[in-house]
């Protein structure tokens, strides 16, 4: 039996934050991962930092995160922040080929200014070729979010997690948790590596975070997908922004290395048990149409691998953040529904906050874990 | 019918060579509809790649190959003759556990769906990471021979052959016979092939020919001069290509200089298709290779597909017959055409064959471990020669708490590029299992998906008979972009 | 570098960096490379050395060309055709932005 203050369920980038920042305010966490730290959504995702086109309700949240990347080194010293490879300021476009995507950009801005927000700008297609010269002539303009941007997910987890063992936290990989009660001493959290006693519990178990709510008799919707990615060879460096579809199937960056990585909703198919997902050819068809339409010098480009990472995906598409409505002590962050990467350097810090004052400076209503039933589905009002 | 038009088979068997050959022979003829799908232009496999060419040109390639190559050419005509579909330059990039067969020929990729597939994709060189073996001018020996059964091509400078197991005797005396111009073979095996033979005499009862064989080419070698060393602890100097290899010998360090460096330290099975399936494989102790677990079908664990010839575990050419009737034996019962009984009837000839064949290969496994490709990695060793991820730079990463080889390939980029793998994938679980003092059995394997193979993205967005809209839909708000997933 | 045994039916012409060489149709164009002389085939992306093919089976992607402005087609395993423009494929790779 191990006593600590707190224990993560999860060892994700959410899980490793949440750890970084327990651990900075004086706790000792311990992180319980299944596998290893980053093997699923965290390590494996697309990597975009993207504020542009977000859920009204993330905006807060995502504003703030988009802050701790330009400040990373902060948080994590200068040589963990830099193998983050977070290029900050290069934008996010989503590109627009019909009328009627323009039209639905200008709308999507109009409704941003009047909640406050200037973040996003319409382009047109003079200003979309000066920022990405190799896009092709269908595509008329877009919408930009300039100070947008992308990382590496893999390394970035890992230097939270680094950086989290630095403050004193402990990450347990290959560590499953396989209970959880709540006693008059706390929490124990049995695992089939020891048994685990804390008086407070993070739940970040991502796709199995459901799980964990099961075991304190809390429904949360069990859907979860994978998201597949494709990747090309190396290619000379052509493009800084992150391009994204507004109604096409797209999503591609260029990383430090060159390869270009391709996404955009493509779907795998998630094994939970198994605790994977198969890629699947058929499904990646159309997305490569698009990038090869909307980029001739993709045309010639080779993809050399695939992989896909299993990801919780709430019916709302919002994550989960907030106390559990079954049990004092127990808090809860995932559900990120394949967008979750961009808000990584803030979840843990807001949940820090509301662990240990009591609120938190960002409005976290909308993610309320109170808004599903007992049985996890998502109250009427809530919609 | 090309690979492109094509949409459904029976039976799908990958690679043409003797355990693929004899496999899509016995299937047809039990009734199978069936297609061979091969990367080459023509049925053989490496062993006898270009065998038809190569036995109607009336030229000096067949007697400088050999009796053994020549053989070959019977298993070529009988699947011929088989009524089996042949699809040759046909790129198999996936093989998806719903029996969906991903092809690019031609420039153009397609799926072809296959009620049951055979995997006969054979040996590979088992990579040899020395320092300097990226260099140009340094080659696999079966790359030289491949050079000389598919072109007819030779050395014309001086060359050096390094290594251990039947291959680098059996192509050095080829290129001998060929008059290729041989400097010296260093053999890197542990002892010496007269006396393990004497050895092992009991169980080598009956193979007594291919042990003369072994030795008549050392022999022959010897008769022509060629300088034959025993050494280890290779070393390949060069700057922009390779000048010198430098080994240690009897106490003493030997350098050669030498423009053409060929290393052999015997072959693995080429297996990345059953990775990407997650069959289950297990780790060979006396092969020191990763093969599929197989039942005496060469069914594996995944349920539509079976693995024939050296792809199972390195077994050589005739045991690759045997293994491939076997699997084909299988399918035609799995596909309805035969009784469980006469599977079993007919099958027995073969398992006795096979039982025979592999009292030798031990024997060989034995004599031929692989010492050169197995030892402790010097820090500068290019272990990922596509990424040029250093031994160095792996092992400072498993100091800092890496304990998981797709841990150090996400990491790293060992393993990332175009060759997916293949060359470092049995290099990092080594270095793993050495630095953390824990068994190579337990390091894992690189996790593989599609495509097998890198493919052009033009032939994906043009993929023939994809099934457009397969599987999930997500249940999300629809409608507004920026409900997004 | 390599030499044919038999150096008669060289009825095709590829062109390597420009260069023309005589060759044999349907052999492959590693072959065809090698025979005349040429080691090295390419560069690599990350720290610019030259390569040549390793394993001539498809493995070991170290023939990696660009052949009629396709990059990273594996010379061991692609067939001569008569005039085919082949290229070293230096680094990544040359790609026309449109």
């Amino acid at each position: 039996m191990t006593r600590t203050d707190v224990i993560v369920i999860g060892g994700g980038l959410h899980g490793c934050c949440t750890a970084l920042h327990l651990a900075r305010r004086g706790l000792r966490p311990i992180v319980l991962e299944k596998n290893t730290v980053g093997r699923h959504a965290s390590g494996v995702n697309a990597g975009g930092v993207r504020q542009l086109m977000r859920h009204t309700a993330e905006i807060p949240l995502s504003m703030a995160a988009m802050a701790a990347w330009e400040t990373l080194a902060e948080t994590l010293g200068p040589e963990l922040a830099a193998n983050c490879g977070f290029v900050g300021g290069v934008g996010q476009i989503g590109i627009a080929q019909s009328a009627q995507e323009m039209d639905w950009c200008h709308e999507r801005v109009a409704e941003m200014h009047a909640l406050g927000y200037d973040f996003e700008e319409v382009i047109d297609q003079e200003e979309l070729r000066r920022l990405v010269p190799s896009v092709a002539d269908i595509c008329r303009g877009g919408l930009v979010s300039r100070r947008d941007g992308h990382a590496n997910p893999f390394r970035t987890t890992q230097s939270f997690r680094r950086r989290a063992e630095q403050l004193g936290a402990r990450i347990l990989e290959r560590t499953r948790v396989i209970g959880l009660e709540q006693g008059d001493g706390g929490w124990t959290v049995t695992t089939d590596n020891g048994v685990f006693r804390a008086d407070i519990v993070v739940n970040c178990g991502g796709a199995w975070a459901w799980q964990a709510g099961a075991m304190v008799g809390e429904g949360f919707p069990k859907s979860h997908f994978a998201s597949t990615l494709m990747v090309t060879s190396r290619m000379p460096h052509f493009i800084d922004p992150v391009v994204i579809g507004i109604d096409r199937v797209l999503s591609f960056k260029q990383t430090e290395a060159g390869t270009v990585v391709i996404g955009g909703g493509i779907l795998g198919d998630p094994d939970l048990d198994e605790e994977t997902a198969e890629t699947v050819a058929d499904r990646m068809m159309e997305s490569a149409e698009t990038v090869y339409e909307f980029f001739p010098i993709l045309r010639k480009a080779t993809i050399v691998r695939t992989w896909a990472g299993l990801e919780a995906l709430m019916p709302d598409i919002i994550p989960v953040i907030g106390p559990s409505r079954v049990a004092r002590g127990l808090w809860h962050a995932f559900g990120f529904s394949g967008h979750g990467f961009q808000l990584g350097p803030i979840v843990g810090s807001v949940l820090a906050d509301l662990i240990l004052d009591g609120e938190s400076p960002i409005p976290l209503d909308a993610f309320s874990p109170s808004r599903f039933t007992a049985e996890g589905k998502l109250k009427p009002q809530a919609h | 019918m090309t690979g492109t038009e094509r949409e459904n088979c029976e039976l799908a068997i990958i690679g043409g060579g003797p355990a693929g050959l004899a496999a899509a022979t016995l299937a047809a003829r039990l009734g199978v509809e069936t297609v061979l799908f091969d990367e080459q232009p023509a049925p053989g496999g490496q062993v006898y790649r270009n065998i038809e060419a190569n036995s109607r040109e009336t030229g000096l390639l067949t007697p400088i190959l050999g009796a053994d190559y020549a053989r070959g050419l019977d298993l070529v005509r009988a699947f011929r003759a088989s009524g089996a579909g042949f699809e040759p330059m046909s790129a198999v990039w996936q093989v998806a556990a719903n029996g969906k067969v991903g092809i690019s020929r031609d420039e153009r990729a397609c799926l072809v769906r296959a009620r049951r597939v055979i995997l006969a994709t054979g040996a590979m060189e088992r990579p040899v990471p020395v320092p300097g073996w990226t260099l140009p001018g340094v080659i696999g020996v079966g790359a030289i021979q491949t050079l000389m059964k598919a072109s007819g091509i030779i050395p014309d400078r001086p060359v050096v052959l390094a290594g251990s197991g039947p291959l680098l005797y059996l192509v050095a005396f080829q290129l001998a016979k060929a008059g290729a111009p041989l400097q010296a073979v260093v053999d890197t095996s542990g002892g010496s092939l007269a006396s393990a033979a004497r050895q092992a005499l009991p169980i080598l009862a009956g193979f007594a020919g291919d042990l003369l064989k072994g030795l008549s080419w050392i022999a022959a070698l010897k008769a022509r001069g060629i300088a034959l060393y025993r050494g280890g602890y290779l070393s390949i100097e060069g700057v922009s290509r390779v000048e010198a290899v430098s080994f240690r010998s009897g106490g003493r360090r030997i350098r050669i200089a030498t423009a053409l460096l060929a290393l052999h330290e015997g072959v693995i099975p080429n297996n990345q298709i059953t990775t990407s399936l997650r069959c289950q494989h297990a780790w060979d102790r006396t092969q020191l290779a990763w093969r599929p677990e197989t039942d005496a079908f060469g069914a594996t664990t995944s349920p539509l597909v079976a693995v024939a010839g050296d792809g199972a575990g390195i077994a050589g050419a005739r045991a690759a017959v045997h293994r491939g009737r076997l699997a084909a034996l299988d399918a035609a019962f799995r596909l309805g055409r035969i009784s469980r009984n006469e599977r079993d009837d007919r099958a027995r000839a073969d398992r006795q064959a096979l039982l025979r064949e592999a009292r030798f290969r031990s024997f060989l496994d034995r004599i031929y471990r692989p010492s050169e490709a197995m030892r402790r990695l010097d820090d500068e060793t290019i272990v990922c020669r596509c990424e040029e991820v250093t031994a160095g730079e792996l092992r400072q990463l498993i100091g800092e708490g890496f304990s998981d080889v797709n841990q150090l390939k996400s990491f790293s980029r060992c393993g990332m590029g175009q060759c997916q793998g293949r060359m470092c994938a049995g290099t990092i679980g080594r270095l793993l299992a050495d630095e953390t003092k824990a068994d190579i059995a337990d390091m894992g394997q690189y996790r593989l998906r599609i495509p097998v193979k890198p493919l052009p993205l033009a032939e994906l967005a043009a993929l023939g008979n994809a099934d457009r809209n397969s599987g999930p839909v997500l249940e999300v708000a629809d409608g507004d972009p920026s409900q997004r997933i | 570098m390599f030499r044919r045994l038999q150096p008669d039916d060289l009825s095709a012409t590829i062109y390597f960096d420009g260069r023309a060489i005589r060759c044999r149709s349907g052999e492959s164009v590693a072959a065809a490379l090698l025979s005349a002389g040429i080691a090295r085939f390419r560069s690599t992306p990350v720290l610019g050395a030259g390569r040549m093919p390793h394993c001539m089976i498809g493995v070991c992607f170290d023939c990696l060309l660009e052949i009629d402005g396709q990059a990273d087609r594996q010379a061991c395993l692609v067939p001569v055709v008569d005039g085919m423009d082949v290229r070293s494929q230096e680094g990544a790779g040359r790609y026309d932005i449109q």
